[in-house]
């Protein structure tokens, strides 16, 4: 285990400079997210994800961003485990008949203010869409980081 | 002596090249067979229905022949299997419930997949059993679900712990039931069905490129396997003619899907410990395949790239160095990270002895994969149902009898090491040529089978294609079919705070068993 933890120390980091947040996703945003993101949550975003009937390719990305290349909680991004705990809800998956119940309770019990992140699924007002079968982890990041940027942009403006 | 040998006697060479030959059985003979199955002479390989019977097919170990006994369902009621044979319930009470048939004298008549949120009831029985309600085109998220009865638990200081759909981490929906006393748990009981998405109808009229963009996201982690078993039923139906150097790269494929689950996994199961570092390590090493099967095959988890007929597309001039490297480097990392493993007394504390499968358990349930193997189960597809190009390679089949966590984890760490074997081989010896045929038009109905090693064990689908080549029937069974019930066996009388270890150790799918 000293090995590894000293390769840790000296070696070059794996992880990767940003991707720059998506133009398309930016402009989506501009007429959903107000800048009370940035207002009240500063750079921090807590996330929890739902999937809704994927095939689990989804998931699988999505743990890939805790990955050392991506290391997503640079950003004050991270996952938590109750929706009590989030302000952006992730939804993965068509949404089946069977799990509509529970992701709609999962979204009542995220509080105010609170955002949609659509990885494919649409029954709830969706803030922010991120395409792709699954989507690729650099392609999660850009949208996610197009959230907090715009959020940032809002607060400027103002 | 076996009252089945007539009916399970296809050898692989046989399905795996040609179309299957029908088996119809009288009701005598199905209920002769499910005795062959409790006595443990046969294993059940999947029970499914279409609109004119239920189906089964079956595997014999000591021959290595397979068999499919059709039983045409008259009242629409067929002879319960699992009465006689655990495994065969949950399959039973799905295939009864969207066909609308009745099995008689099943001791567990739920529903299983259909939690009484579809609007409809039956969805493939056809015009003549499905009873559509009024048919919802979108998802009702104010429906109020039927009361699903759990069996009833009794005894002194019990409580019950109810868990999910929605889970704490990044993982798939289910709901688990568990039945405490004290810290230690005296009975889990699963439902599934959350993510079901009617993948069976959707097949049903679908063209067979349809199907196979289809049967690729029914569990993601296992697309590459996934595609493949499609296509092998695709082809064997048509008798298709297939293209040498495809089968190499589908294994090529095949192996970096496994090789990548493994590495996933032996780091999760060691973080769900609390071990983070190996998760960390195992990430890296991950993150690598899945970038090696993007530059190679254009999609990190190589979706869509096994099509009947052979694979979307070859290999450029770079790949083979891509690939070396990535062998150095994952040949490079695993002897520390084995070590890691194995030298940490905090992190075998919690694997060694828990969640511990038994193998006459095991053996009963046909357990696929890692769960079967590290119980005793001597099977692997690629070994004992052979198919190209496995036929050709050196593949050794690790084996272990203790059955806890720690057991399925070094089952794991052995695959990764015949996993990147395999590699060098296909690599030393992959033949060139053309990696893709089309495909002959079907002039009449036809049925072919696919069974294809996955990285959590033998993934089973069965095509029927109609006459003009659409597809009259697909029935896919994940390996996850026989391994949740375990789960439940294998978490009893151990601490609740060990669910998540036993059940990462199992990684069952839940999207490929609920379609």
């Amino acid at each position: 285990m000293r090995k590894l933890l000293i390769e840790g120390l000296i070696r070059r980091p794996l992880t990767e400079p940003a991707p720059k947040p998506d133009d398309a996703a930016l402009d989506a945003l501009g007429r959903r997210v107000g800048a009370a993101l940035h207002r009240r949550l500063g750079r921090s975003l807590a996330i929890r994800m739902v999937d809704a009937g994927s095939c689990n390719g989804c998931e699988l990305e999505i743990n890939a961003l805790g990955n050392p290349f991506y290391d997503l909680e640079r950003f004050g991004l991270r996952f938590v485990a109750s929706p009590r705990h989030a302000d952006v809800l992730m939804v993965t998956g068509p949404v089946t008949h069977n799990m509509a119940e529970a992701l709609r309770r999962s979204w009542d019990a995220v509080p105010e203010p609170r955002w949609v992140v659509a990885v494919v699924a649409a029954v709830l007002p969706v803030d922010l869409h991120i395409a792709g079968c699954p989507p690729r982890p650099a392609a999660l990041l850009e949208g996610l980081l197009a959230l907090l940027e715009h959020a940032a942009a809002g607060t400027a403006a103002r | 002596m076996r009252q089945s040998a007539g009916i399970v006697s296809i050898a692989a060479r046989q399905f795996r090249t040609g179309p299957l030959p029908g088996a119809s059985v009288t009701r005598g003979e199905w209920a002769a067979l499910s005795r062959d199955l409790a006595s443990g002479s046969l294993d059940l390989l999947s029970l499914w229905a279409d609109r004119g019977g239920v189906l089964m097919a079956l595997l014999h170990q000591g021959s290595r022949r397979i068999g499919i006994a059709r039983l045409v369902v008259r009242d629409r009621a067929f002879p319960s299997v699992g009465l006689v044979h655990a495994p065969a319930q949950r399959l039973e009470r799905a295939a009864a419930e969207l066909f609308g048939l009745a099995a008689e004298g099943a001791t567990d008549s739920r529903p299983w997949l259909d939690h009484g949120r579809w609007g409809l009831r039956h969805p493939l029985a056809g015009k003549a059993g499905a009873t559509p309600a009024e048919a919802p085109t979108e998802p009702m998220p104010d429906a109020v679900a039927a009361d699903y009865p759990f069996l009833p638990v009794h005894g002194d200081s019990l409580h019950q712990v109810a868990v999910g759909p929605v889970h704490a981490g990044t993982i798939e929906p289910g709901h688990f039931r568990f039945t405490v006393q004290g810290e230690t748990v005296v009975r889990l009981e699963a439902r599934l069905g959350y993510t079901h998405k009617g993948t069976d109808a959707l097949m049903t009229g679908a063209t067979v490129a349809r199907g196979a963009e289809l049967a690729g996201r029914t569990s993601g982690d296992s697309t590459v396997a996934y595609a493949w078993a499609f296509a092998q039923a695709v082809e064997a139906a048509l008798a298709a003619p297939v293209p040498a150097r495809a089968f190499w790269l589908r294994a090529l494929m095949a192996e970096l899907e496994r090789l990548a689950n493994h590495l996933g996994d032996v780091g999760a199961i060691c973080n769900d410990a609390a071990f983070a570092m190996m998760l960390a390590q195992c990430s890296v090493l991950r993150e690598q395949v899945l970038r090696a099967c993007d530059r190679c095959f254009g999609h990190r988890m190589m979706r869509d790239c096994v099509v009947p007929g052979g694979v979307a597309r070859d290999l450029d001039g770079d790949a083979h160095g891509v690939l070396r490297n990535l062998l150095e480097t994952i040949r490079d990392a695993l002897p520390a990270l084995t070590a890691l493993y194995d030298g940490t007394a905090s992190l075998l504390d919690r694997t060694v002895g828990t969640g511990r499968l038994d193998p006459a358990l095991a053996r009963r349930f046909g357990a696929g994969g890692y769960v079967g193997r590290a119980s005793g189960r001597d099977f692997d597809t690629r070994r004992d149902l052979p198919y190209a190009p496995y036929d050709m390679l050196k593949l050794e089949v690790p084996r272990r009898s203790d059955g806890d966590v720690n057991a399925r984890v070094w089952i794991r760490i052995e695959e990764i090491g015949q996993s990147l074997s395999l590699i060098s081989q296909i690599l030393a010896q992959m033949p060139q040529g053309p990696v893709r045929a089309d495909l002959p038009a079907a002039d009449e109905p036809c049925e072919g089978l696919g069974l294809v090693e996955g990285f959590r064990g033998d993934v089973l689908i069965s095509v029927a294609l109609d006459g003009d080549g659409r597809i009259a029937r697909c029935h896919m069974r994940d390996p996850s079919w026989f391994q949740w019930p375990l789960l439940e066996a294998v978490i009893e009388g151990n601490i609740i705070a060990d669910f998540p270890l036993c059940n990462k150790s199992f990684n069952c799918s839940y999207s490929g068993h609920d379609l």
